[in-house]
């Protein structure tokens, strides 16, 4: 267990201070004020960030589930003369690969595919570690939890681009472009995975080292 | 409590909880958390002044990228454009309204928010004024930022380009190319913002 109040010899965190971190503003406070307004923007005052653990799961688990139907119904359904098609994510990615856009293609793989998944891995990780208290590589995971924020944003751009085709080719032409049912699954990973890195506290990872030098 | 005098404040490591006592930075320059490598706060005096410029121009450029077309499409004498409402509009006609929802959020809501709100405070921190509503609009601001994704909206267009070149005649309008520019300031005024020597600042004016 560690002290409230730790000796000058000890890592200086707000924590060993006794002081308390404002998420919005940054102001050091009192630990007496927790759950009290921050003096200076009246945000709640949080040690850390409130159920961040169970929320995270909560969040990555629901992203998880969603991530099967997302990848397995169709996105868009083209319907045109020729008949109705249907695509996927992937399929729409193998469709840009012939069309000879391998560049943008790539892309779409890394933004819809990969980004979603690995954030998810990320995310996992991370929860582990806590979970687990372990210090392997704290330094590095908490850099990867910053890059989460940076790439997570990119998994939009097939809804944008469904969005788009469905807002253009509409009927009176030789086809109709239509979202899919996988549109809203895919949009709903985004947001989950989004907000599971929002309510996520990196700073969970530090604190099972704090306390093993204490 | 740890008492710490006005002039070197206490800060927290907000990826680590690590506390620095604040020192006075070479120009232009940044501190960053000797244990988990965040960036603490950077020298930024004219930190209002240019993320004002930036965010005053950008807001006017996204005037322009929501009243011009952002694609037009031509087929067979038929001609179809699409601007930004008009694609959360689709979506919601097409009995989507969560994704219509989604896309309003992340393409008009949350930019034309974080502009405006930047906007308005820098304009007034400009002018050694305490803006009525700074902190609620501060966290407001914080609250909205991750969900503004204009730069995926582009990338968006540009595979949608890709995609109807082979079944009609795709042009970009003029909205597409305000978006660029769009996306060019917007770049700027975040990377010009500090929200520590915001902060700062708000505190030196004068209570009025």
């Amino acid at each position: 267990m560690r002290k409230p109040h730790a000796t000058p010899s000890a890592i200086p965190t707000s924590t060993s201070m006794g002081l308390i971190s404002c998420h919005a503003c940054g102001l050091l406070s009192s630990r007496a004020l927790a759950s009290l307004p921050c003096p200076r923007c009246g945000a709640s005052l949080h040690h850390r960030k409130p159920d961040s653990l169970a929320r995270t799961w909560a969040f990555l688990l629901a992203a998880f589930i969603l991530y099967i139907p997302a990848n397995l119904l169709p996105i868009m359904v083209t319907q045109s003369i020729l008949g109705v098609s249907h695509d996927t994510i992937l399929s729409g990615v193998l469709f840009l690969w012939i069309s000879g856009a391998k560049g943008l293609a790539l892309l779409v793989l890394v933004a819809s595919v990969i980004v979603p998944l690995l954030k998810m891995m990320i995310l996992v990780l991370l929860l582990l570690s806590v979970h687990f208290r372990s210090t392997w590589r704290i330094r590095q995971q908490t850099r990867l939890y910053c890059l989460l924020e940076v790439i997570g944003r990119w998994s939009m751009l097939d809804i944008f681009v469904v969005a788009l085709l469905a807002a253009l080719v509409r009927a009176g032409m030789l086809a109709t472009i239509i979202p899919g049912a996988g549109a809203l699954a895919f949009a709903s990973v985004v947001v989950l995975t989004m907000l599971a890195s929002l309510s996520f506290d990196p700073r969970l990872l530090w604190d099972s080292l704090d306390a093993k030098d204490d | 409590m740890v008492e710490s005098p006005p002039d070197h404040p206490l800060i927290a490591c907000h990826d680590c909880d690590l506390v620095y006592q604040e020192t006075a930075l070479p120009p232009g320059g940044e501190a960053r958390c000797t244990r988990c490598g965040a960036l603490l706060y950077r020298d930024t005096p004219a930190c209002v002044q240019h993320s004002l410029a930036y965010c005053s121009a950008a807001l006017l450029v996204f005037l322009l990228v929501n009243t011009f077309p952002i694609l037009e499409l031509e087929t067979q004498g038929i001609h179809r454009n699409a601007t930004l409402f008009g694609t959360a509009l689709t979506l919601y006609q097409e009995n989507m309204a969560p994704v219509a929802a989604l896309v309003a959020l992340t393409t008009l809501l949350a930019p034309a928010l974080e502009l405006s709100i930047l906007c308005y405070l820098l304009l007034l921190l400009n002018l050694k004024r305490r803006p009525p509503g700074f902190a609620e609009l501060m966290r407001l601001l914080q609250l909205v930022r991750p969900w503004g994704m204009v730069e995926v909206f582009l990338i968006g267009v540009l595979v949608s380009l890709v995609k109807l070149a082979h079944m009609a005649h795709v042009l970009p309008g003029l909205g597409l190319w305000s978006f660029g520019a769009l996306i060019l300031l917007m770049a700027a005024s975040a990377g010009a913002f500090e929200p520590h020597e915001i902060w700062r600042q708000y505190e030196q004016c004068p209570n009025r």
